[in-house]
């Protein structure tokens, strides 16, 4: 049950709780509990908008920040992951294999605001060995959503 | 000037869901649930390698009986599925769609005056494909407290000196009945008696929401696979409607002059759409699924949006339509679907459409986002409030 509700609440979370009781065939109480228990549980751990913002006509400029750092003795990456994600202007970090470290997504006001991060907080920071940041150009799909607007339905009554 | 048309084809009256059609399109803001098609888009990773057929060049056509790989990877596919066994050299043909598999098998076995028993309300082309070929179209009339099946009674009664072959459409469109593996026994025992051959149109057979309800093929049941011919396809188990693709499977002795008509009057199925399809058979199982949940919550969500409006209906186990009854007012289903479509600007299917015996009942599909349905049950249920206040 909990895997039904996850996926469809994961693909819209405002759905109203007794429609997504019907839809799943159980009665209302059953997903009010599950919803609260995931909460606790911090396996829901937020639910959030997906925003065209370049469509809302306001200004914001993203980066993936490729980061290569030293793993502190006893604490790995995780340490170094904690310095980076209490930045609030920081959207998400991943630890990741391949060529480098840690990826971090940034998101800010002006190309200055980004690069000012970096160059003062990020690349200040005693374990960040180098960062290379890759300015978004454009954003085609993000969550599984694609940004543009869905395809008239042009299908014809058949039979 | 002489008169153009053969006798038999004047006989034939066109599809009445196109009516309905021709209304919609003309109104700016109706919505419809009229459509008898998934609205999911083929999953990227068949369309994928249909592209990728066509960038390498796999342009030609195919054998005239389709593409060895797919015929190989159907028959997995009905084996791992259904649990029936065909060699896929001489007892499969790859189709434009299960609709002129219909129609091959039909021109196949029929000669003139062979009757053929056509449980309805069904699919539309059946009663025209069979006076095509010269059969003579016997329906049998499904009763909702049946749950939309087919007995064997009601098959017993039905059979004459001069019945050759049994269409059986199941899981149903436009009702949502399916067939349990105990009919199926049933059916079987009548058939075999009578010395009938089955024509089993499972287009809907991935389509199925209750456990212990999925589908059974009628050629699983012993005895049943020689005297029947198997029809299915791409377009609603993988949202495929468009790539025009289906099959069929049966004994040697039809499937080679099945195959004859097939060569003539098709050559092969679309080359593209045959390297796409086996993709899907190989690797589509995820997507199946992933289809058939979001149909079932929305099978869920309608039967009980129905039920808080006072609508009886049925409830649908297969497909992806609901069979509302709509007897209470007073109209025939065309009086309520025109008179609807005109009041709330909604397009649904009179049950009439699929035989005289849908009379009563209305055709709505939900192969439609979950919001588009719940503004269309809104204005239905606003409808069927009004209708009732003036009764």
């Amino acid at each position: 049950m909990r895997e039904k509700i996850l996926t469809f609440i994961e693909k819209n979370s405002r759905v109203d709780l007794k429609e997504l009781a019907i839809i799943l065939g159980v009665d209302e109480a059953t997903v009010v509990n599950e919803l609260q228990a995931m909460e606790k549980e911090h396996i829901i751990c937020g639910y959030h908008t997906l925003i065209d913002w370049d469509k809302a006509g306001i200004e914001k400029v993203s980066a993936l920040i490729e980061v290569r750092v030293t793993p502190q003795r006893g604490m790995g990456f995780d340490k170094v992951a904690e310095r980076i994600y209490n930045y609030p202007e920081v959207n998400s970090v991943y630890l990741i294999s391949g060529g480098f470290d840690l990826m971090v997504t940034l998101e800010g006001k002006t190309l200055r605001e980004v690069s000012k991060f970096v160059s003062e907080k990020l690349s200040a920071l005693d374990t960040v060995l180098s960062t290379k940041t890759n300015f978004i150009l454009k954003k085609y799909k993000d969550h599984g959503t694609v940004m543009t607007a869905p395809a008239k339905d042009e299908r014809i009554m058949m039979f | 000037m002489r008169n153009p048309l053969s006798k038999t084809i004047t006989t034939i009256q066109p599809s009445g869901i196109r009516k309905f059609f021709d209304i919609v399109s003309e109104m700016d803001d109706a919505i419809s649930l009229g459509v008898g098609e998934p609205d999911f888009d083929t999953p990227w990773h068949i369309r994928d390698e249909g592209i990728y057929a066509l960038e390498k060049g796999k342009t030609f056509y195919t054998s005239n009986s389709g593409l060895k790989e797919l015929k190989v990877e159907i028959t997995k596919f009905l084996d791992r599925k259904y649990d029936i066994q065909y060699d896929y050299n001489k007892e499969v043909m790859v189709t434009v769609g299960g609709s002129e598999a219909i129609d091959v098998a039909m021109r196949a076995m029929l000669d003139p005056g062979d009757e053929v028993l056509i449980p309805q309300p069904s699919y539309v082309s059946y009663v025209p494909c069979c006076v095509l070929a010269n059969g003579t179209p016997v329906t049998i009339e499904l009763k909702a407290e049946d749950d939309f099946r087919l007995t064997a009674k009601q098959l017993e009664d039905a059979i004459t000196d001069k019945t050759k072959l049994l269409v059986l459409p199941f899981p149903n469109n436009p009702t949502g009945a399916v067939l349990e593996k105990k009919d199926l026994e049933e059916i079987a025992k009548v058939v075999k008696k009578h010395d009938l051959f089955v024509l089993s149109d499972e287009i809907y057979s991935e389509l199925t929401y209750v456990e212990g309800k999925s589908h059974v093929s009628i050629a699983s049941i012993p005895g049943m696979k020689e005297r029947t011919i198997v029809i299915n396809g791409f377009s609603k188990a993988f949202a495929m409607t468009g790539w025009r693709l289906g099959y069929a499977c049966g004994p040697e002795i039809l499937i080679k002059q099945m195959l004859k008509i097939h060569q003539f009057a098709i050559m092969c199925a679309p080359t593209t759409s045959q390297y796409a399809a086996v993709e899907a058979m190989k690797n589509g199982d995820g997507d199946i699924a992933m289809m058939r949940e979001e149909y079932n919550g929305r099978r869920r969500y309608l039967m009980h949006r129905f039920k808080e409006m006072g609508l009886e209906c049925f409830e649908p186990l297969g497909a992806f339509y609901a069979f509302p009854s709509i007897k209470e007012f007073g109209m025939t289903s065309d009086e309520f679907a025109t008179s609807f479509l005109k009041a709330k600007k909604v397009a649904v299917v009179p049950g009439t459409a699929f035989g005289d015996s849908g009379e009563g009942y209305l055709r709505i599909s939900y192969a439609y986002a979950l919001d588009d349905l719940k503004v269309a049950l809104d204005r239905l249920e606003e409808y069927v409030n009004e209708l009732r206040a003036k009764q």
